[in-house]
């Protein structure tokens, strides 16, 4: 039932991207009736597609058009994000946290920080739990309403001992998007490894083969592929009219819409908002605080690996098969701001410990380290970054990718706050593993980043952000901010859930508008 | 084994491939038994024997054969037949590793290559033998498994039945 809409079909709510943001949004949409067209820049893969494969499937799914990254950012690979229908969804590990209470509103708990922009969000925990609730049964998360938890793996079962001795409590195998029974026409888990090499039977939910199909049997929806928005089109008063896309074939089409909402992630959000600068919004659309490409966050991340003194296996089963949480609440008291969750993470092959134990090491000894392969345990730190002014998205000035579009320049550069923070978290992780006889522990840098977050954030004050707690734009009404763009400050967990229970609730309110026609 | 003496395999990569040229164009390289051959066609051969002991050099695995390695070295040759940006880098990599000593680089001691690796670590020939030795040594299925990296298993079910939770050695407490 999937349809086709015209180019010229002006009553069509267009729907830039479609991962966890995108994707929800559309389906939700959809689902109330609203006509649909989703531009997704990357192809549309089967699910047959996905192989236990990481270089391949690195190939297949990531973003992999000119970025340029700088400060301490890789230079080359700033994001490792996804280009595909599903976007990130097809690639995350499936972790599903809802954010802190204190998370809202950091500017008011954590005060004024020096060389930080912090600010409160303009929704409080509390009107969004209705829609937390509503993402965590749509998602299907383990350890809420009553669905079981995953079992967990060796590495989650290293990561729980070592817990135990340091006197952490707050220990599980997570809050997952990842089937344990069937669900929702999806399979339970086989603990097959490579989550995010995109899951080879579905047991995680992914926009991919859950929100977009289901979007399709609505009749309301169409997804359109290989389609790269370059930009937002407005009419006299600034209300936008559509988008120009360029096809599969490079040929530049206009899409007519009546709301433009944008899912792109963190990067090509902005972009995409700053390429459409015109003589009425000179500093790009919907830009007149200045903050469009802003505030960009990625969360302070690190990973710790550790040699143990028998076996792991640490590859067998799911990658993010457990958490430590004692650390991710807010606590000055350790020297630092907001907290960070442990995590469990696996090594990505012998090339992906090879590559990252230690950046640029070689020789007999680092071999050693490697052959060691089947005895690393491993963990992922993640925690609340601080927003600032200075780190975001910009044009080049001159380089143009094959569509004439800007290329994005990333830039980012820890806060003092998050270097403190990823110190504190090396040594609880390193200490986990010690206190189970590691015979190594090394401590890896930040990936290059897939929790990116807030270049076009929430705002009570038009001043202060780009949209309004709705992600509807301060400037520009029938224009909508629906990914991890939007948000206002990063808190320490995990962003997918977050996205998911502002599309839905940016769908309600959307769709409450155009039935009774306020837009 | 003295601590001073070459051991079987340093003698083995250091000096015992044997290079035939080919009447029509290019080069062999054979293992020392003839159990396996190389036959580069973007690089000469004199290059092919540096690069693959270079990637010996880099991450070296006495359990592994030097076919591993040649392997390493097919994958360069065959990029490098359609990348001359790539050629060049690699005929400027060995002739500067050749030409640090004043003897050909592979003929040196293993401590002396390691010693003139260490100078050219920050230069792109150095990181683009380092990656590619990555991806095509610990790329290789058959090496992974080897130290322990299991590969694709949804063909196998996964590891719901084969020990994702089968970890022995944790203490109880």
């Amino acid at each position: 039932m999937a349809k086709a809409f015209d180019l010229k079909d002006d009553s069509v709510v267009v729907v830039v991207g479609s991962g966890a943001g995108g994707g929800t949004l559309s389906n939700e949409l959809a689902q109330r009736g609203i006509n649909v067209v989703c531009l997704e820049a990357g192809p549309r893969l089967d699910i047959t597609n996905i192989v236990n494969d990481n270089a391949t499937m690195f190939g297949r799914l990531s973003w992999l058009d000119k970025r340029i990254g700088t400060g301490d950012l890789n230079a080359s690979l700033p994001l490792w994000v996804c280009k595909t229908v599903g976007g990130t969804t097809v690639h995350w590990a499936g972790a599903s946290l809802r954010f802190q209470e204190h998370e809202f509103r950091t500017r008011t708990v954590y005060g004024n920080i020096a060389g930080a922009n912090l600010l409160d969000w303009p929704i409080t925990l509390q009107e969004l739990e209705p829609f937390y609730t509503r993402a965590e049964d749509k998602l299907g998360v383990t350890g809420t309403h009553n669905i079981p938890r995953l079992p967990g793996n060796n590495n989650f079962k290293v990561m729980a001992a070592g817990a135990k001795r340091v006197g952490y409590t707050q220990v599980h195998t997570g809050n997952m998007a990842i089937n344990a029974e069937a669900r929702d026409g999806r399979p339970a888990c086989r603990q097959i490894g490579f989550c995010m090499s995109g899951c080879a039977i579905g047991a995680k939910w992914s926009t991919l083969y859950s929100e977009i199909p289901k979007a399709e049997s609505t009749g309301h929806f169409e997804i359109r592929p290989d389609s790269m928005v370059v930009k937002i089109k407005h009419d006299a008063s600034g209300k936008v009219t559509g988008v120009v896309y360029a096809d599969k074939t490079g040929t530049l089409q206009e899409q007519k819409a009546r709301v433009v909402c944008v899912a792109g992630n963190s990067v090509e959000t902005p972009r995409l908002l700053l390429n459409s600068e015109t003589s009425k919004f000179p500093k790009g659309l919907a830009n007149s605080s200045g903050q469009v490409g802003r505030n960009y966050m990625r969360h302070m991340t690190g990973t710790v690996y550790a040699i143990m003194p028998g076996r792991v296996n640490f590859d067998r089963g799911t990658q993010m098969a457990g958490i430590i949480k004692d650390e991710s609440r807010h606590d000055a008291s350790r020297g630092f701001a907001g907290g960070y969750e442990m995590e469990t993470l696996p090594g990505f092959g012998l090339a992906g410990v090879a590559s990252n134990t230690i950046a640029g090491a070689w020789g007999p000894q680092y071999a050693k380290v490697i052959e060691m392969y089947d005895h690393f345990a491993g963990m992922w730190l993640v925690g609340e970054d601080l927003p600032q002014s200075g780190n975001g998205v910009t044009l080049h000035a001159t380089e143009k990718d094959k569509n004439g579009m800007p290329v994005p320049v990333v830039h980012f550069k820890d806060h003092a706050n998050d270097t403190a923070m990823r110190n504190h978290a090396y040594k609880a992780g390193t200490a986990v593993y010690q206190s189970l006889g590691a015979t190594q522990v090394f401590e890896l840098p930040p990936f290059p980043s897939t929790h990116n977050m807030g270049t076009c954030r929430q705002s009570e004050k038009a001043q202060d952000g780009v949209c309004n707690k709705y992600g509807q734009a301060h400037d520009v009404a029938n224009l909508f901010i629906s990914d991890g763009s939007q948000f206002t400050t990063g808190g320490a967990e995990n962003p997918t859930l977050t996205i998911v229970a502002l599309a839905i609730r940016q769908a309600e309110y959307l769709a409450n508008q155009l039935n009774r026609k306020e837009m | 084994m003295k601590a001073n003496a070459p051991n079987r395999r340093e003698f083995l990569y250091s000096t015992g491939f044997i290079v035939a040229g080919l009447a029509t164009s290019g080069s062999v390289i054979f293992a020392p038994d003839y159990s396996w051959a190389l036959s580069p066609t973007a690089i000469d051969a004199h290059s092919a024997q540096t690069l693959l002991v270079m990637a010996r050099q880099l991450f070296p695995h006495d359990r592994l054969g030097d076919q591993y390695y040649a392997a390493v070295v097919d994958a360069v040759d065959k990029q490098a037949a359609s990348d001359a940006a790539l050629r060049k880098l690699l005929a400027d990599g060995v002739a500067r590793l050749d030409a640090e000593r004043g003897i050909r680089w592979v003929e040196l001691s293993n401590g002396a290559r390691s010693a003139v690796l260490k100078t050219v670590e920050a230069s792109e020939f150095f990181s683009t033998m380092r990656t590619a030795t990555i991806n095509n040594l610990y790329g290789n299925p058959l090496v992974c498994r080897f130290f322990g990296f299991e590969g694709s298993s949804v063909e196998h079910g996964g590891y719901i039945d084969r020990g994702f939770d089968d970890i022995g050695w944790l203490p109880n407490s």
